[in-house]
């Protein structure tokens, strides 16, 4: 068994040697030895799935304590149940196709030990954070990946944009981690412990109990739920803590296919999931989920109808898409959300790492608006795109479809209001993710070039080591749907996921029995979309610009991604810049230097005199005040006491 | 296996030793100052060999102090030279002994002129430093306490930059209130218990009433040291002028008597006056996170930004001590020892680049990860720590002493918490302007990256970082137990004045 412990540590040891010792290795073996580790992860991560995924025989793996402070005791530890084998296959699945795929795609970089040290890195965090049996290990992966972003985003550390993309990234992701850290201690507050298999055990006890948290008098589980749901908020870019997503595209796109797409942003998916014995006696808790995921999916969907940067279009629809997962979530569907977890990271991948060959072959160019006529040159790399946003938009037969269609039913099935409303915004969200992936097919690839006659003439194949990396991620974009339905929400879903999930009311057993008209209206709007996407891009392309002058004010306001950047300028960023500089300015200088030292300085006719008497010899007054101290002291003790 | 010799006075004045025979050292200026350097060298790390001796000596399992030595001192004043260590003592001494050579070696290049004197202040402000740390009786202990402002002011005062004069005067005003104060307090404890013997004094009840101007009188000496908001403005003053290895030890050790002063006398000798003036701690502790985080973020200066972190940092001290709970407490005690190793290195990342380009203004860098990258990764891994990621030293402390707010006060922790978003805004800032960009001077592209001097310094740190933040149970370890009784009498204190009242705090 502890054998498994490898699946973490190889990508480790791949990242300190490619890390350390990659100026001295080489490019080649930095790279071989990375790829490598990957391999064996996986391969691994295949087993564990095996043993534990089909076969029901969970385990963990205790290596040693970690912290331990009276009652908070917290060991390093490895969990595999269901859920982590899942989390496993998707998290080492693609991080070794993008490690393969990143050998072709920086084979310009003249930092590729320190790339590939770092996409290791990440996946070794990554794993900590979906083997870990306690929400403190959780929140180490989880800060770890939040580090490894930060590394990834400003990967390229000559670019300005790249450098402040990252921090962005780093710090908006902290304002949910605050939430997440508030989480953990409300949870050991409550349950004396932050071990999973303990606080899942207890959960059922605490139902009802009140706890005040800020003033707030409320019931317990539904604050400690909140709490960690808005960690889970920053990780996965919801609504509101999504300003970063965007930005950290800046990064190079093999980390956008892992990080942005497939893996960490997934993390908050996985972390209502794996808390769902909590979640599931937070009912409001769950609510809030199920409102802010359906919110998402339609908000970002909105925004990427508008933008024109290739990279810029898939990072919003993963916002929209994480959105799906969450409201899925949000009404007990869990394993519909962990299945289009699942799906939409190879799909998601696939389509990154398919921008990524097209913005390599355009020399670098990320603007649709410069893209145009190159299907004929670059047909491999269009086939994928197709085949990554076919699954996208949920048309029949392909992994999308599946995974989308069930989360959607999930929704309706519900009967709630929140269910009702996630319903629609995922009906409505599915149309226009339809139509933006088409738009982004034609834009990019039909038409008349709009490059110039320099890049046309440089477009080229992508090499096999990053074609290979594509056809794996087709395979799974085409069948894990159809392969994973029986497992992660059909007949055998209770066996498959024995005790990692765990459900009051079966939403997804629910979910099979709901109207015709609701199975099949996702998949009709997502048709439509695609055919209007047609008419409008490719037929009549007059009709987005007059469409987009014709709504000017909603245009700009999606254009500009609702505001949020503007608003949280001004009312975060630049107030704590203007308090910074006005506390050291008035707070530190004037106020309390001016009343204290400066002041008692000033006091005396002349401040030089006073300073050069300091000088030689303030050691002599500082012992003279002392004993002065002492001998008033003495004095009045006497005079009190003994007279 | 128990030491039969005095272990504690001989790591206390070993340094003192050497520094007798720096004083000794004739030659010419050259010769004079090299084997200055080579005695305080040899000591300082002899003396933190012996040091590492207390820990492998030291009993995990109980609450009384250690490795004590006493002898009748001034008999007819009731005085005596009583050394001992703790739980919550111990690695303090450590952290003096590890840190005192790193200075020296640090120094090794950029201290020029009167090497001699330099050398002897810092082992004569070892000497104070361990010594305070170890000392059980409460005047011995103002003495090294008082004492080690000595050597500190003459460090700033004469190998400090141009407006040393300001920042020692300062630093003077702020420590003469509290001093006093605290002697006075000192003399009244030691009338009203008629000893000065610390074990003693810790099972003294104080009446309530005397409580409160104790407590006070010691506030105002521990509070400046920390130092908490609003009496904090001398410490970045202090850290620009001193030169670097001033600014280590006043960030890695003399910040850390104040804490250590609320741990060993506030909090258990007054137990009702703590109890009585914690809300007032806890507003202070939680304005020092937030005011000082901002201000961080508006400065121009490396070494005032990260003098400004660690006042906010020590928040998060103040606030853990003041919860009386387990995690608060040893939270509060891991945390001044992970910001005694961390903000030190943040010190001496700062020496390096100001040894190579004599400014600290951050402007005038940028791009160094292209010169220097050795430098950006150590530079990086104590920016992390000082964020406090998890897997680093600067986590634990900082979560355990909010997991122990959240059981007291969750605004408290919630409040607290938000300095884990500022301390990464300010700190990735100022590695990004520092290290990241391009190269635009001249004379920053001619930086060399760190020499093997550089590196030999950083390595422990960088191993004691991470050692910290991954097992940090080999820490924790050694003080539960002593926290644990200084929790459980400062509650029975606490129901004993009540009238028998259980106040259960869940």
């Amino acid at each position: 068994m502890s054998i498994y412990a490898l699946i973490v540590l190889l990508p480790l040891i791949g990242a300190f040697i490619a890390g350390f010792f990659g100026r001295s290795i080489g490019d080649r073996a930095s790279q071989i030895v990375t790829c490598a580790g990957m391999a064996g992860a996986l391969i691994l991560s295949i087993m564990v799935f095996v043993q534990v995924a089909l076969g029901g025989d969970a385990f963990t793996i205790r290596l040693f304590t970690w912290v331990i402070s009276g009652d908070f005791v917290v060991d390093w530890a490895l969990r595999f149940d269901t859920l982590t084998a899942v989390m496993l296959i998707v998290v080492n699945g693609v991080s070794t196709m993008v490690h393969v795929y990143s050998i072709g795609y920086m084979s310009h970089d003249d930092a590729k030990p320190r790339f590939m040290a770092y996409l290791s890195l990440f996946t070794f965090f990554m794993l900590m954070l979906v083997t870990a049996d306690n929400l403190l290990q959780l929140f180490f992966g989880w800060e770890g990946v939040g580090l490894a972003s930060y590394l990834l985003i400003g990967f390229w550390y000559h670019k300005d944009s790249a450098n402040a993309a990252a921090m962005k990234a780093f710090i908006v992701n902290r304002v949910g981690d605050v939430g997440f850290a508030l989480g953990i201690m409300a949870i050991f507050f409550l349950f004396g412990t932050v071990s999973f298999d303990e606080i899942f055990a207890r959960a059922p006890e605490m139902v009802g109990q009140q706890f005040s948290f800020i003033g707030i008098e409320a019931d317990a589980l539904t604050i400690a739920a909140i709490l960690l749901f808005i960690g889970a908020m920053g990780k996965s870019a919801q609504f509101m803590l999504h300003t970063w997503l965007p930005d950290a595209m800046e990064g190079p796109t093999p980390v956008s296919a892992l990080i942005h797409a497939a893996t960490m942003v997934t993390a908050g998916v996985f972390l209502v999931c794996r808390m769902s014995p909590l979640f599931e006696y937070a009912p409001l808790a769950l609510d809030i989920v199920a409102f802010v995921g359906a919110t998402t999916a339609i908000f970002a969907a909105t925004v990427g109808l508008t933008q024109f940067d290739i990279k810029r279009v898939i990072a919003y629809s993963t916002c929209s898409q994480l959105g799906y997962m969450f409201f899925a979530a949000g009404v007990s569907a869990y394993g519909a959300a962990m299945f289009h977890l699942f799906t939409h990271a190879f799909f998601k991948a696939l389509l990154f790492l398919g921008a990524g060959a097209v913005i390599h072959a355009m020399s670098d160019e990320q603007d649709m608006r410069k893209m145009g006529g190159i299907w004929k040159k670059i047909p491999i790399t269009y086939a994928m795109m197709w085949i990554g946003s076919l699954a996208l938009a949920g048309v029949p037969f392909f992994a999308g479809m599946y995974s989308k269609d069930i989360v959607i039913e999930a929704a309706y099935a519900a009967h709630s209001t929140i269910g009702q409303y996630a319903f629609w915004m995922g009906v409505i969200a599915a149309f226009l993710t339809a139509f933006y992936s088409w738009r982004l097919i034609i834009m990019t690839f039909h038409g008349k070039p709009r490059a110039s006659a320099e890049v046309m003439s440089h477009i080229h194949e992508s090499p096999n080591v990053m074609l290979i990396p594509l056809y794996v991620l087709a395979v799974g974009a085409v069948f894990s749907g159809y392969l994973g339905y029986g497992y992660f929400v059909g007949d055998e879903r209770e066996a498959f996921w024995g005790a990692s999930l765990f459900v009051l009311n079966d939403t997804i057993e629910a979910a099979h029995h709901v109207p015709l008209w609701v199975k099949l209206l996702p998949i009709v709007v997502g048709l439509v979309g695609i055919g209007f996407a047609y008419v409008c891009y490719m037929f009549f392309p007059i009709i987005p610009a007059i469409s987009s002058s014709l709504f000017g004010p909603i245009y700009r306001f999606f254009y500009n991604k609702w505001y949020f950047d503007e608003l949280y300028d001004r009312i975060f960023v630049k107030p704590s810049l203007y308090l910074g500089f006005g506390f050291w300015k008035a707070g530190d200088g004037n106020l309390i230097d001016g009343v204290g030292p400066d002041g008692v300085a000033g006091l005396t006719k002349d401040l030089s005199g006073w300073v050069s008497r300091l000088q030689s010899g303030y050691l002599y007054h500082y012992a003279f005040v002392m004993l002065v101290g002492v001998v008033i002291f003495i004095t009045w003790y006497l005079l009190t006491l003994a007279g | 296996m128990t030491a039969t010799w005095p272990l504690l006075s001989l790591v206390t004045f070993l340094p003192l030793v050497g520094a007798l025979f720096i004083l000794m050292i004739r030659g010419d200026a050259e010769v004079e100052a090299r084997n200055a350097k080579a005695v305080a060298l040899w000591t300082s790390l002899i003396t933190f060999a012996l040091s590492l001796l207390i820990w492998v000596n030291f009993d995990y399992t109980t609450a009384d102090f250690q490795m004590v030595e006493k002898v009748d001192w001034m008999p007819e004043w009731g005085l005596s030279y009583h050394m001992g260590v703790d739980g919550i003592s111990m690695f303090f001494v450590l952290l003096s002994t590890l840190l005192t050579p790193i200075c020296v070696l640090a120094s090794w290049e950029s201290v020029k002129d009167r090497v001699k004197e330099y050398m002897i202040a810092f082992l004569v402000l070892e000497t104070f430093m361990v010594g305070m740390f170890c000392a059980l009786d409460i005047v011995l202990f103002y003495i090294f306490f008082e004492g080690v402002l000595i050597p500190m002011f003459l460090i700033i005062g004469v190998w400090g930059g141009p407006r040393r004069v300001y920042a020692a005067f300062k630093f003077f005003l702020y420590t003469l209130l509290g001093s006093v104060l605290m002697l006075l307090a000192i003399l009244a404890m030691a009338w009203q218990a008629n000893s000065t013997d610390i074990p003693t004094l810790l099972t003294t009840t104080f009446p309530t009433a005397v409580q409160y101007w104790l407590w006070l009188a010691f506030f105002a000496s521990f509070a400046v040291k920390v130092p908490m908001w609003p009496v904090h403005t001398w410490l970045p003053d202090a850290h620009v002028e001193a030169p670097t290895a001033g600014s280590v030890i006043l960030a890695g050790v003399l910040l850390k008597m104040g804490g250590y002063g609320f741990i060993r006398f506030s909090v258990p000798m007054m137990p009702e006056a703590s109890d009585f003036f914690t809300p007032f701690v806890f507003t202070l502790s939680v304005v020092a996170v937030i005011y000082t985080s901002l201000v961080a973020l508006a400065q121009q200066d490396m070494k005032k930004l990260i003098a400004y972190s660690s006042v906010a940092h020590m928040g998060f001290v103040t606030m853990g001590v003041f919860t009386v709970t387990q995690q608060g407490m040893e939270g509060a005690i891991f945390q001044m020892l992970s910001h005694g190793i961390v903000s030190a290195a943040l010190f001496l990342c700062v020496g390096v680049v100001y040894d190579r380009l004599h400014t600290r203004e951050i402007e005038r860098y940028g791009g160094l990860v292209n010169t220097m990258p050795k430098y950006a990764i150590v530079f990086m891994v104590f920016t992390l720590a000082s964020v406090g990621l998890p897997g680093t030293a600067g986590f634990v402390g900082e979560f355990l002493t909010l997991l122990g707010a959240f059981q007291v006060n969750t605004w408290v922790a919630l409040l607290a918490a938000s300095g884990m978003v500022l301390g990464a805004a300010y700190m990735l800032w100022l590695y990004r302007r520092i290290v990241f960009g391009v190269i635009t001077k001249d004379d920053v592209r001619a930086m060399k990256d760190m020499n093997v001097r550089e590196i030999a310094i950083f390595a422990p740190l960088v191993v004691l970082t991470l050692w910290m933040g991954i097992y940090p149970a080999t820490f924790l370890d050694v003080m539960a137990v002593s926290v644990e009784n200084l929790i459980g009498n400062y509650q029975t204190a606490l129901d004993a004045a009540t009238g028998g009242v259980t106040t259960a705090l869940k």
